[in-house]
């Protein structure tokens, strides 16, 4: 038994040997490959030609802070100090003080970019959709202490993005 | 004894316990807005609604005394049902805007809305909204925020005194106001925030400014007035965001005055964060290193007679001992730790304390104010003899100035001599004092900042022989003191020795050239420019009069910035504790001391805070027993003698700037200019 078994196998190890030896030498695994590069030629492209094209980016996507303003130029933030409570990575830094109004204003809003974690929770806790995480991900700087952005920095974001961002917010308005 | 069942549980509770008070000895909480354990109860929130059986509806369980054989349940349905109908009912017009309230955080409403409230509100109609109030420069106001709990209302009535809080219309027309625009004249104003259970009131100056989450809390104590309330300072970062009272049933209860609350602005203001040497007439910042050198320099082959030192109203004990060591080793015993110039026997305990304890008030019928004005000098022994004339049968007087106590008292004398009238029975107060079963004298610094000090003290002491406040199971006589300070270094021993000068022999001394060296330590309230060509350091945390004056200046640490030791009036050692660090290179003041004794080759033998502490109870073993006070023996003290027939003035013209702290307080000046002077006597037709 022991034998015949090795006999059958001995016949099927010369059998795959010569189907290797046809295939490589009829060029089939090359016509195959080349047969498939002829056939993407005619498909539609995948790759995008960065950073002139872009591709589509969820309404819901976490990119860079922005805080926004009302339509009359009213900044929304109030100091609650929300966002700096859930904070997981510590990054917001608030300080508040009463506005010559009496209205309740930050004096201070400090995001340390290089801490935070695009965790969204920030955006979460806003009562007032203040701090929202914008669609913008291309804000990569050549210094580190160009990433802690401030109040002027953050409103100037929201000033950039509001269409884009109340657009989104527009689009999410349903599920929240 | 009612005995009655709550949840299952049996419970025999005092007669007059109500169910809220009976659930909470059995450690079950009882969700509430109006009921304050301090104060009366209104019934009018409805938030504690418990069943009772055989009750046809649920009961508020705050108002209702335990009954024998009650059955009372706290976590039924109807229960539930009850306190989130109620919460219903007060969330109707209570606004939404909790992101913007200072309350939040730490919000009754907040928090039991997380329980009891439904996630979204049923009611279409128009919430009400209600024009805010102005209520003084500490208080501020959102009274759409307002559910009526009326327990300001309650506070300002009962424990301050002062009814200028009261509740107009009604239903939901009702308001909480001042009746007429104006500040609230109390000292205790900033209780108020404290017992509104919502963001209706809020304190003014930490407005918007900290979240109660971000805070790091440090228990210490207060030290802007003798009392030693017991306070919680909130810190964040290096800043000291508020201050607090804590609960001490002995001392403060859970009140806390304005000027210990809000000066802690003060502490950021005028800071002395390095040394300074005067040259050429002006100051120059310095190194410590240079600072000491130009004390050794002055210091070096001068006579121990020649060197003088005073303290001031902050200082705590750890620095004025050490001062003390360290001049007793350069041959000096010219010290005294009343800056003010109050003259009094030190010489027994029982003649400068507060010998009945402030919780004693309460057990005294007769109280007889000596040239003393409470309200001002101890707001909140004010606020416990207040709180003894609502609980009847007292008879207070005073000698002195007629002021507004917040009580009625009636004004026996103006002077001394009416204390020798009472001695020898001749006044006809005496009659109430002989009829009194524990009479109580308070003696105030007005009373002893006089030349006849010391006679004074004698014949108070003689109406307490007279009228049994000297007994083994009642000691009716207290001093009332108006420096933290004081009662420390006197028991420290900050004070003049053997051909030592008292403070107005230091005084006199340098501007006659007889002294040459004068060590403030945090001094301020002494007339400076008595204090003629001798050379002065200040050692202290604030930009004051001692300051303008010094030649040397080295920075020292405020209360929120050490670990110390502080005795109030009563002569309870109570511990204060680093809650911030002082600013710059200043230090805690026995380090200061310590590292100055080392450059003048006396080295004083302590390397640390315990070793000191340690040399501190081994010379008074008071010292040991932190937050207890050891009871005083009797025995004679003051010096009969005669005395003027000046009358008595209360040594405090404004009650919100009386130390160097509050003197820097923004907060305090607000106060000065709202309540203080001439703004009392503003009637409506002004501007």
């Amino acid at each position: 038994m022991k034998r015949t078994a090795a006999g059958e196998e001995g016949d099927e190890e010369a059998m795959a040997f010569l189907d290797r030896a046809a295939r490589s030498l009829f060029l089939t695994e090359l016509l195959g490959g080349m047969a498939l590069t002829l056939r993407y030629m005619f498909k539609p492209k995948v790759t995008l030609n960065y950073p002139y094209e872009k591709g589509p980016i969820s309404s819901r996507f976490r990119g860079e802070h922005v805080l926004r303003r009302y339509a009359n130029g009213e900044e929304r933030c109030i100091a609650c100090k929300l966002c700096e409570a859930v904070c997981p990575a510590l990054a917001i830094t608030i300080e508040a003080e009463p506005r010559d109004d009496g209205s309740r204003r930050t004096t201070r809003y400090d995001i340390d970019m290089t801490k935070c974690i695009y965790c969204g929770l920030c955006q979460e806790a806003c009562p007032v959709d203040a701090v929202v995480m914008g669609p913008n991900f291309e804000f990569s700087t050549e210094s580190r202490e160009e990433l802690f952005y401030n109040k002027q920095k953050l409103l100037a974001n929201g000033d950039r993005w509001e269409a884009e961002i109340a657009q989104n917010l527009a689009a999410e308005a349903p599920y929240r | 004894m009612p005995k009655l069942t709550i949840d299952g549980i049996e419970i025999e509770v005092e007669p007059g316990t109500s169910i809220l008070q009976a659930c909470e000895q059995l450690g079950i909480e009882i969700p509430r807005f109006c009921y304050h354990e301090r104060l009366s109860v209104p019934a009018n929130c409805r938030m504690c609604l418990v069943e009772m059986e055989r009750a046809p509806k649920p009961v508020a369980s705050c108002a209702m005394p335990c009954g024998d054989g009650m059955v009372v349940r706290t976590n039924s349905e109807t229960v539930l049902k009850a306190r989130k109908g109620v919460m219903e009912f007060l969330l109707i017009n209570h606004p939404l805007d909790c992101p913007i309230c200072d309350q939040g955080g730490e919000c009754d409403l907040q928090d039991q809305a997380m329980a009891y409230g439904f996630d979204r509100g049923r009611y279409g109609e128009n919430k009400r909204a209600v024009e805010d109030k102005y209520m003084g420069p500490v208080i501020k106001t959102i009274m759409t925020r307002c559910i009526h709990c009326t327990r300001c209302i309650r506070f300002i009535n009962e424990v301050a005194g002062v009814p200028d809080v009261g509740a107009v219309n009604r239903g939901e027309h009702m308001e909480i106001t001042t009746f007429v625009e104006k500040a609230i004249g109390s000292e205790l104003s900033g209780n108020l925030a404290d017992v509104c259970p919502v963001g209706a009131l809020t304190h003014k100056p930490y407005a918007f400014t900290a979240r109660p989450w971000e805070l790091r809390k440090t228990e210490t104590v207060d030290v802007l007035d003798a009392v030693g309330s017991n306070i919680r300072v909130d810190a964040r970062g290096p800043e000291v965001m508020r201050v607090l009272p804590r609960v001490n049933d002995d001392i403060n209860e859970e009140w806390l005055s304005d000027k210990s609350r809000y000066s802690y602005d003060g502490l950021k203001r005028q800071r002395l964060d390095r040394p300074y040497i005067r040259q050429n007439g002006k100051l120059v910042p310095a190194s410590w290193a240079e600072a000491f050198t130009a004390i050794a320099a002055r210091l070096k082959g001068l006579l121990g007679n020649r060197i003088a030192a005073i303290s001031g109203d902050l200082v705590d004990v750890e620095a004025q001992f050490a001062l003390k060591e360290l001049l007793s080793r350069l041959g000096s015993t010219s010290l005294d730790c009343r800056q003010d110039g109050a003259r009094f026997d030190t010489s027994v305990r029982a003649g400068y304390l507060f010998n009945s304890g402030i919780a004693g008030i309460e057990k005294a019928d007769v109280i007889l104010l000596v040239g003393t004005n409470p309200r001002w000098e101890g707001t909140l022994v004010n606020a416990r003899i207040r709180k003894r004339y609502l609980a009847g049968n007292v008879t207070i007087a005073s000698i002195g100035e007629q002021r507004d106590l917040t009580y009625p008292y009636s004004v026996i004398g103006s002077g001394p001599e009416t204390l020798q009238q009472l001695v020898d029975g001749s006044h006809p107060f005496a009659e109430t004092l002989r009829a009194a079963k524990n009479p109580m004298i308070i003696v105030g610094m007005g009373a002893f900042r006089r030349a006849d000090g010391l006679a004074v003290q004698a014949a108070a002491r003689l109406v307490g022989e007279a009228y049994g406040m000297f007994r083994d199971d009642w000691s009716g006589f207290n001093v009332l003191h108006t420096a933290a300070a004081r009662v420390g270094g006197i028991e420290a021993g900050f004070l003049p020795g053997e051909g030592g000068r008292d403070v107005h022999g230091i005084l006199d001394g340098a501007s006659k050239g007889e002294i040459d060296f004068v060590y403030l330590l945090g001094a301020d309230e002494i007339d400076t420019a008595k204090l003629g060509n001798a050379f002065v350091v200040y050692q202290g945390h604030h930009g004051d009069a001692g300051a303008h004056r010094a030649d040397v200046i080295l920075p020292g640490a405020a209360y929120t910035e050490k670990n110390a030791v502080y005795v109030n009036t009563e002569g309870r050692p109570q511990l204060a504790r680093l809650a911030v660090f002082p600013p710059g290179e200043a230090r805690e003041d026995w380090k200061i001391v310590r590292a100055l004794s080392e450059v003048l080759g006396n080295t004083l033998p302590f390397d640390t805070h315990g070793q000191l502490r340690q040399r501190l109870m081994a010379a008074n073993p008071i010292f040991g027993a932190v937050g207890e006070t050891t009871p005083a023996a009797w025995a004679p003290f003051g010096a009969q003698g005669p005395v003027d027939t000046a009358p008595f003035v209360t040594p405090i013209t404004n009650f919100y700037m009386t130390d160097p702290i509050s003197r820097a307080s923004v907060t305090m000046a607000n106060c000065t200019e709202a309540l203080v002077g001439p703004a009392q006597e503003r009637t409506g037709t002004h501007g």
